[in-house]
């Protein structure tokens, strides 16, 4: 009885019924197996919100399009945003972080096992949720069916009043009960940094992935709550007759978006510094060099996460705050480009003078700096106040958040995808697929949303589904759906990758990419209890001093 | 290799990190503090910002007895705890069972507060934006306090079968924390409503 | 659903190659609109008041250090890929194991600051500018109420009120006439975004906002509502007529006079006014008197209907009427289930609205 925690299909393997297989899937504590089920489920997902978008972008390709109808195409905007930011990228990432973290920090499982498989099972309801809503029933004039207010649900738009009809209670229910498994995971990836670490692995030697997690997850503890209380005060306002968004008694519409932004901003960095953790380890690695600056890689991170707390109503420049309110938020957004933009020059700064092999994790991490750094800069565009006023709501703003979402976490997502599916599976993915892979999305991603920056200067305001044939509009807009079609063909080939090298690929063997940190240490897929023994560490990269005791860390940290 | 092992391994080694089961409890807070400021914002803010219906200081009566009594709890769970850290079963089980009384008749306080303001005063949660965030905030805290008391119940339940020891100090130090930060909020809900508020 | 071969299309796409060309000097006329063009395209960078200039010259400014930034950093990237790259002929030695530099970290910390610092002046002093504007005396008030789907304009000076095309005065520099507007909204939040006059300032209910424009040149300009406001956002669309002084003041005149009465469309006045139409409708001098839709006293000074939606013709008005969903499905003008002979009648009767 194999005791891995992935089976790899050989002959040596008796084979096991499924319904035992499906069940130790079903019932597992184990980090290992969660954080599968959460990639997987990720990306189902990414190809659903990918079909959602890919709609939209039909819709689109010219003026007057009837593709679709008008209430078709607001749901699936307000479901594609939804599905990509709570049922991929959180997800996603917290996957990536249940596997990585314990092995990373030399423990044999997360801090509350049962705790994870139930915010597991809590988001994946919360998914299931979520489309049950374009079964549910249509009710009278579709008032029943997918929720169709944006991701942001905005007061008044989503009270009774506008949005009669369940539809608001699916986007509510599903997000507050997936938001509870965030929490949870959150808690969890805190109480094991903090309390699981291998001996001798303190703060300051611990892998900037376990750091970066740590941060995020204190950053999640306060961030998907707000939104949490807000979602309560929607359904006591929808249901229990309550004022919070009811205007006619008083209420404020703009305090739904105070505390959505609350939420909504932080939010965008809980999703981006797990990237920057999977920079911080794959960069190092292909460049032969050890990361540039660790403390300060932590001090940024720490800096962003308080800052983004006080930055959130650059998001609302145009609701008509005074001068004043406008300027302070105008300081802080731009302060908070400040630490990001350090941590982009230390990547930088650990390529320099290195021997950086192009591997497919190193272009997927190449393009990211890249493309980070264009999206930085649109942000600080963004976060200029006057110039915000014409440019937000509008294309131009679509195309700056695609371009931190697909061009930032995206892209670092998949060199994760290339680096670490050999320890998950024991298998290589096959290098020219991943080549392959990376050019048709990069062109696809640059011919999108390179091109959509400009019908939002040209004036195109967001979530419409048809526009007027002004000059420009029509032509930018083709463009930017053929994009889209090559980026869907791109991740196809992704796809295809993956399962190709489950059955295919060649055996990873421990340590394929010659690398420091202790997941590294382990057999790939790791046996079920992580570790023989628990590892004592004296540096940052235990590895590093086992092969090169003649030069250890150890001896300059 | 399965094991790694630092060439300068210092054997006298002291290795001690928290405890997890105080770290997710303190995480748990931070996350629960947070919805509650939210609450407390909303009805900052909506403060005089009424346009109909009964006013805060028409209505509301400073519940001081009650908050006595879940203030009084903390004491009591604090000192359950102390002596099941020094294996006094007995007296723990008492205290324990006194801040669970405490803490029942608080609700029972908040119920009767709930009862007259509804049939004789006339206030909803749909009356106005004076009953929509008080009721949100006071029953989000009572709805704490009631899993608090949940909670609080089956530990003396196993208690009263004796399965509770000086071996599950430390989780019993645990769920206390819970109990604390309820009655910490509840000086916070009870200044923001009954005093600042009026 | 969507059919539009009954509603004449704005101007019609060149063919292919002409369209290249134009989208080649499109990108070239961006930044110069000829003064006195009707203004087809809405784009930020062809300013034509003073807000949206203010904010174009502080939109280069950020764009050329921003730019900057990228030049550098961008070219240090290329670099490092190039020059660091791992070539065939490595001996397989690790690189020098470089852990950081604390003079490199100050300098790529310290210089950020001092590029925040600059562009905050920049742009603080450019929202003082455009919030804090006092109003001068002779400014021209307009009251906007967002409505699902449409814009209700009312000019308290002169008890004018009329709905999604938008008159006001061109605003010479030597006395400046400027317009503010006072953005309130009846049902949902809107967004109000012209961009050639002024930067988008939201419509919101229960809050009073405030933007203006001063418009250089006479000429139509075009926008629409920027904040998603329900099934169809999409058509709630903006048309500011810019008209001279002289212009303006003959406009306003007629917009004040109480509506047409001929006696030749009595029959459809009728029809008008014993159906449902005047719960929403308002008609000056009628006892319509309805606020949920548009006024309709002067229904025919306008250029289009349905807020943008269609061309203010006679087919058009009569779908409208009959199956609004063809036009703009989800809007809440309700199919009027007239007669053919009503229909006729009631078109005719709106067609002396002028």
């Amino acid at each position: 009885m194999s005791s891995d925690a992935m089976a790899i299909p050989s002959a040596t393997n008796a084979a096991r019924p499924w319904v035992e297989v499906l069940h130790e899937w079903v019932t597992t504590v184990d980090h290992k197996r969660l954080g599968i089920l959460y990639i997987v489920y990720a990306l189902l997902f990414l190809v659903v919100g990918g079909v959602e978008a890919t709609i939209i972008r039909i819709q689109l390709i010219r003026p007057h399009n009837d593709f679709v109808s008008p209430q078709v195409f607001n749901r699936m905007f307000t479901m594609h945003g939804t599905t990509m930011i709570f049922f991929v990228a959180m997800p996603v990432l917290f996957g990536f972080a249940n596997y990585l973290v314990p092995l990373m920090i030399g423990a044999r499982d997360m801090a509350f096992p049962r705790l994870n498989a139930f915010s597991f099972w809590l988001t994946a309801l919360g998914g299931v949720l979520l489309y049950f809503s374009f079964l549910g029933g249509n009710g009278l004039y579709g008032a029943g069916n997918a929720p169709d207010v944006g991701w942001w649900a905005y007061a008044p738009l989503a009270a009774k009043a506008f949005s009669p009809g369940p539809s608001s209670e699916y986007w509510t229910i599903s997000l507050l009960v997936s938001g509870f498994g965030s929490i949870g995971t959150a808690i969890n990836l805190i109480a094991t940094i903090l309390c699981l670490r291998c001996p001798g692995m303190t703060l300051n030697r611990m892998p900037l992935l376990a750091w970066l997690n740590l941060v995020m997850s204190g950053m999640v503890l306060i961030t998907i709550t707000p939104l949490s209380a807000a979602q309560i005060m929607l359904l006591i306002d929808r249901y229990l007759g309550g004022h919070f968004f009811d205007t006619q008694a008083g209420g404020s519409a703009a305090i739904w978006m105070h505390f959505f932004w609350i939420f909504g901003h932080p939010e965008v960095y809980v999703l981006i510094i797990p990237c920057f953790a999977f920079m911080s380890e794959i960069i190092p690695v292909f460049s032969r060099k050890p990361i540039f600056g660790y403390p300060v890689m932590v001090g940024a991170t720490v800096c962003i996460a308080f800052v983004s707390l006080s930055v959130w109503a650059h998001h609302m420049f145009t609701i008509g705050m005074n001068s004043y309110a406008n300027s302070f938020f105008v300081i802080t957004t731009m302060c908070v480009g400040i630490p990001t933009g350090i941590k982009i020059f230390n990547w930088l700064g650990t390529m320099w003078g290195g021997r950086i092999s192009f591997k497919t994790p190193m272009l997927f991490s190449v393009a990211f700096l890249f493309q980070f750094l264009i999206a930085g800069l649109t942000g600080i565009m963004l976060s200029s106040a006057p110039f915000d006023w014409q440019l937000s709501l509008s294309y131009f703003v679509v195309a700056h958040f695609h371009y931190v979402i697909v061009g930032g976490i995206l892209f670092a997502l998949f060199a994760a995808f290339y680096y670490w599916y050999p320890k998950m599976t024991g298998r290589m993915l096959n290098e020219t697929l991943g080549k392959l892979h990376f050019w048709l999305f990069l062109l696809g991603f640059h011919l999108t949303f390179d091109v959509m920056h400009i019908p939002g200067i040209l004036g195109m305001p967001r979530r419409i589904y048809t526009y007027e044939p002004r000059p420009g509009w029509e032509t930018l807009n083709w463009i930017v759906t053929i994009g889209a079609f090559i980026q869907g063909i791109a991740i196809l080939v992704f796809v295809a990758n993956l399962i190709y090298s489950y059955f295919k690929g060649p055996e990873a063997g421990n340590d394929p990419w010659d690398a420091w940190t202790l997941e590294w240490s382990v057999s790939s897929p790791p046996p079920n209890y992580n570790f023989a023994s628990i590892p004592v560490v004296a540096s940052r990269r235990p590895l590093w001093d086992l092969k090169h005791p003649e030069d250890p860390d150890s001896r300059y940290e | 290799m399965s094991a790694v092992t630092s060439p300068v391994l210092d054997s006298s080694l002291e290795w001690k990190l928290p405890y997890r089961g105080k770290v997710g409890m303190a995480c748990l807070i931070i996350a629960e503090s947070a919805i509650f400021s939210i609450f407390v914002v909303a009805y900052l803010f909506y403060l005089g910002k009424s346009v109909t219906g009964p006013t805060p200081r028409e209505v509301l009566e400073t519940p001081i007895f009650f908050t006595i009594c879940l203030l009084s709890s903390s004491l009591t769970i604090h000192l359950a705890s102390k002596e099941l850290e020094n294996g006094h079963r007995k007296t723990f089980l008492v205290l324990w069972a006194i801040t669970i009384a405490l803490g029942a008749l608080f609700l029972f306080g908040t119920a009767m507060e709930w009862h007259r303001l509804i049939f004789e005063s006339g206030l909803t949660i749909s009356t106005n934006l004076f009953g929509t965030t008080y009721y949100s905030l006071v029953g989000l805290h009572a709805t704490h306090v009631t899993v608090g008391l949940v909670m609080l119940t089956l530990v003396l339940l196993f208690g009263l079968a004796d399965r509770v020891g000086m071996e599950q100090s430390a989780r019993i130090a645990t769920l206390s924390m819970y109990w604390h930060f309820v009655d910490a909020v509840w000086v916070v809900v009870f200044t923001v409503v009954y005093i600042v508020g009026r | 659903m969507g059919r539009f071969d009954q509603i004449r299309k704005l101007p019609s796409k060149a063919p292919g190659i002409a369209v290249l060309l134009a989208g080649a000097l499109l990108a070239a006329s961006l930044c110069f609109g000829a003064p006195g063009d009707p203004s087809p395209l809405p784009s930020i960078f062809d300013p034509r008041s003073t807000p949206t200039k203010s904010i174009e010259h502080l939109s280069y400014f950020v764009l050329s250090v921003t730019g900057l930034i990228f030049a550098v950093v961008f070219t240090l990237l290329a670099y490092a890929v190039v020059k660091f790259r791992k070539r065939p002929g490595d001996d397989g030695r690790e690189p020098a194991q470089v852990y950081g530099s604390t003079q490199i970290e100050l300098a790529w910390t310290v210089i950020p600051i001092l590029i925040v610092v600059v562009l905050f002046l920049a742009t603080a002093r450019v929202v003082h500018s455009i919030q804090d504007a006092p109003k001068p005396e002779n400014a021209v008030e307009v009251v906007a109420v967002g409505h699902q789907f449409w814009w209700e304009f009312r000019y308290p000076q002169s008890g004018v009120v009329t709905a999604n095309e938008l008159h006001i005065p061109a605003s010479e520099p030597a006395h400046p006439t400027p317009t503010f507007l006072t953005l309130l909204s009846a049902d949902t939040d809107h967004s109000f975004w012209v961009p050639q006059l002024a930067g988008k300032t939201d419509l919101i209910p229960n809050r009073v906002n405030h933007t203006w424009m001063d418009p250089y040149e006479t000429g139509i300009f075009l926008g629409q509502c920027a904040q998603y406001c329900g099934k169809q956002h999409a058509k709630m669309l903006l048309r500011v007529y810019v008209d001279s002084p002289e212009g303006f003041a003959t406009w306003v005149h007629a917009q004040q006079q109480p509506a047409m009465l001929d006696a030749n469309v009595a029959a459809g006045r009728r029809v008008f006014e014993t159906t449902a139409c005047i719960n929403c409708h308002a008609i000056a001098g009628t006892v319509a008197d309805g606020r949920f839709g548009p006024d309709l006293t002067h229904l025919m000074s306008r250029q289009t209907i349905a807020s943008g939606a269609a061309e203010n013709i006679r087919a058009n008005l009569r779908l409208w009427i009959q199956q609004p969903d063809a036009i703009k499905p989800g809007s809440l003008m309700p199919a009027m289930q007239l007669s053919d002979a009503d229909l006729d009648a009631l078109v005719d009767y709106l067609q002396t609205l002028r």
